[in-house]
């Protein structure tokens, strides 16, 4: 491009620039898209409700977990092993459907703690539901061991030895060849730790929802080895009063705590030389499921939807009206060159609606989150750069929705049809992602393929492969990733400015 | 008002825009509901979905054409022009509101009458296939079953309402983007709110008021005891909506002078 050339573009810039500016209509859209943001998120913040909610266990990285499990413990003091036989695992699911079924993350067998308290650091080796053997360790890591399930014909043998601060984990199908799993570093470890035989069940996932779950596990006898002080076994629920423990389903069999007939909590029994015990909880991070009253700081952002409807209405009318006041016979008389018109307007369009929509965002979740979190609110945690991206991506989000209703403006010729096009394209199946009316597989595919994907970008929570949960949009977990969400919008976007470009060019105005 | 009547039906019958709206209407009705009924599936007895409010689906998208026709119908005319030219012939406001409002009405209603029934009769074809059985515990769709009727009769009446709805807002706003991006945040945008925020008392007041969550209660036919809102006391929730909105859009006409 000749210097001449650039100049030229430079001056396309600043016609359409001084359009845009000197309609006070369109700066007034501009300036509630953004008011929209920050209201909604004070709104939201203040709109919550959550005081006297119970505490959020939280891990040794500072994410929110599940800590709760029925415990069979005593303390160790300095190096030590366990080790015990599993040779059955069963589960009860609530309600009156699907008892059958196994809930596949159910955890079994011996686990040392730094203490009682929930979130404290842990090592753990286990037989699960149908995962096989793991051992797990501070809640986020995960390592597998031997797949299948287990039986009396079946059993598995499984071990833990502490040494210092690190923990190894081994399992074994006849007692005498082990294999180990994993050694892990707990940093931090008191001198005396608690050590014994855990069941843990979390809630079993259907649909939409889950059903509370109980496991019942049937130990061998606990082979001890190193210092034990207490020689006798202390069982008892753990993380009963914490936000992510969901309770117990009625269990059929008569006990201590029995509530008409039907027992509602764990317990132990002695069973040949070795127990059986039945526990529910988990120890895993919390999703969403496990902290329904919790926040993520995507649901702060609410005012994007009507930031968005009146960006469009703006961007659509960066053009229309050209064509209502045939002032487009006026520009490409100025400026032949259609493309270069086009690109010019989407330009100033998208930096004039990013540079309004940046500093909303900046305000809106910083002040929203200071407020739910007045309000007895937990926020699920993010990083900094998490928050910079929720924000910088909103911001992008509302750009290229403005760019993208410049393009349908351009093709439709007609404001009223261009704004609904792009709203109902943007707006409608978000609504269809929410609502639990279309099956979830429509769902899925919803947010996949519609410019809905974009949303994506506003979240914040992590899919764990070691936690079932309902990993739903509703939920805050996208199919998609952040900017691969944003990259189908742009697509969108590119696509209606190329089909704009070519119509223009061919139909002259 | 028979001039009046006339003048609306002209401009309606001879423009392209509303007949091509209308069909797209019916057409995303049809299309969105056939996609919706052959998606799901019913395995077993008790499934807990509702065939027929699924069947209907269509009414999420279609409602938005019609919304688009309706606030044409009177901002189409403050951008070209052609206002001036309706008043000075009809100088009572009311009643170019009216014809207008009246026009709407039948032509809404029919294309309605006959989306909503295709739909039906695409869902009837389709779902015992996929499970909804009588041996599941739905019989077989029709309109001699009262609840099949009060959903379909009412979703037609919705879309009339809507139409109402975006006449008024079209006639006070004037502008006809401004006016349908008004139209769509007040339909799609409460619900999206309601989801999202987590206070249960806060939740069940925007269902109650808002104009398409409402409205939209006149479709369930297996609606539980704790659903936010009544079939019929929801569609007068949305009746209330297009009353208010219209008798603005006329308030506002009759003051503004055009």
């Amino acid at each position: 491009m000749s210097p001449g050339n650039g100049y030229a573009f430079w001056r396309l810039l600043h016609a359409e620039w001084t359009k845009f500016r000197s309609v006070r209509g369109w700066l007034i859209g501009t300036a509630v898209a953004a008011l929209m943001i920050v209201l909604f998120a004070v709104l939201t913040g203040a709109s919550a409700i959550g005081h006297d909610a119970p505490p959020v266990p939280i891990g040794p990285a500072g994410e929110p977990v599940s800590d709760s499990f029925y415990f069979l413990h005593q303390p160790l003091h300095g190096d030590g092993r366990i080790t015990v036989a599993v040779t059955s695992l069963t589960t009860t699911i609530g309600g009156d459907r699907g008892h059958d079924a196994t809930v596949p993350w159910a955890k079994v067998g011996l686990i040392i703690k730094a203490g009682t308290g929930p979130g404290t650091s842990y090592a753990a080796v286990m037989v699960t539901g149908g995962h096989g053997v793991r051992m797990q360790d501070d809640y986020l890591h995960d390592y597998a061991g031997q797949p299948g399930q287990v039986s009396a014909a079946d059993p598995r043998w499984l071990r833990l030895t502490r040494s210092g601060d690190t923990i190894t984990g081994e399992a074994s199908t006849d007692g005498t060849h082990w294999s180990r799993l994993a050694t892990v570093r707990l940093a931090g470890l008191p001198a005396t730790v608690q050590a014994g035989l855990f069941v843990a069940c979390p809630p079993s996932v259907q649909g939409r929802g889950t059903r509370t779950a109980a496991a019942t596990a049937v130990f061998g006898h606990p082979d001890l080895q190193g210092q034990w002080p207490q020689g006798m076994w202390n069982g008892e629920q753990i993380g009963a009063g914490t936000a992510t423990f969901g309770g117990y389903p009625p269990l059929p069999t008569g006990g201590a705590a029995d509530i008409h007939g039907q027992r509602m909590s764990g317990g132990f029994a002695p069973s040949g030389d070795g127990f059986t015990m039945t526990g529910a909880g988990d120890i895993a991070p919390a999703t969403r499921s496990d902290l329904p009253a919790a926040g993520v700081i995507g649901d702060l952002l609410f005012g994007t939807f009507p930031a968005l409807i009146a960006l469009c209405v703006v961007g659509a009318l960066f053009i229309t009206t050209e064509y209502r006041h045939t002032l487009i016979a006026t520009t490409l008389t100025a400026s032949p060159h259609r493309a270069r018109v086009l690109a010019a307007k989407a330009i100033v369009l998208g930096c004039v609606t990013s540079l309004t929509s940046l500093p909303a965002t900046a305000l809106a979740l910083p002040i929203g989150e200071r407020i739910a979190r007045a309000h007895g609110i937990y926020l699920f945690p993010v990083s900094t750069a998490t928050a910079v991206r929720v924000g910088l991506g909103t911001a992008a989000l509302l750009a290229l929705t403005a760019v993208l209703a410049l393009g349908v403006g351009t093709v439709l010729r007609r404001s009223a049809t261009a704004v609904t096009t792009v709203v109902v394209a943007l707006v409608l199946p978000h609504l269809l992602v929410l609502t639990p009316i279309l099956p979830a597989s429509a769902q899925r595919w919803l947010s996949l393929v519609t410019p809905d994907a974009a949303f994506a970008v506003q979240q914040t929570l992590t899919h764990y492969p070691q936690a079932d949960s309902v990993y739903t949009p509703t939920n805050g977990y996208y199919p998609l990733g952040p900017w691969t969400g944003l990259a189908v919008l742009c697509g969108y976007a590119a696509v209606a400015l190329a089909l704009a470009a070519i119509l223009l060019r061919r139909r002259d105005t | 008002m028979r001039p009046a009547l006339h003048a609306e039906w002209t401009k309606l019958r001879t423009t392209a825009g509303p007949a091509w709206l209308l069909l797209a209407s019916v057409t995303v009705t049809v299309a969105l509901g056939a996609a919706v009924t052959a998606a799901i599936t019913c395995p077993n007895r008790g499934c807990g979905l509702d065939p027929t409010r699924l069947s209907l689906t269509g009414i999420y998208l279609s409602q938005a054409p019609v919304a688009i026709l309706a606030v044409l119908a009177i901002s189409g005319e403050h951008s070209t022009g052609l206002i001036s030219t309706t008043l000075t012939a009809i100088p009572h406001r009311p009643a170019v509101l009216t014809a207008k409002a009246t026009i709407l009405t039948l032509t809404v209603a029919a294309s309605g009458g006959v989306a909503f029934l295709a739909s039906l009769l695409v869902a009837r074809a389709i779902l015992p296939a996929n499970g909804f059985t009588p041996a599941h515990g739905y019989p077989s769709l029709s309109l001699a079953n009262g609840s099949t009727l009060r959903a379909y009769a009412g979703s037609v009446l919705y879309l009339v309402l809507i139409a109402l709805l975006s006449l008024g807002i079209g006639a006070t706003v004037r502008d006809s983007a401004a006016a349908i991006g008004t139209v769509l945040g007040l339909l799609y945008l409460p619900p999206i709110l309601a989801l999202s925020i987590d206070n249960p008392h806060w939740q069940r007041l925007l269902q109650q008021a808002a104009p398409m969550s409402a409205g939209l209660a006149i479709q369930t036919t297996t609606a539980p005891s704790t659903a936010p809102i009544g079939p019929w006391a929801g569609l007068a929730v949305l009746a209330a909506w297009a009353a208010g909105a219209f008798l603005t859009g006329t308030l506002v006409l009759q003051r503004r002078d055009t």
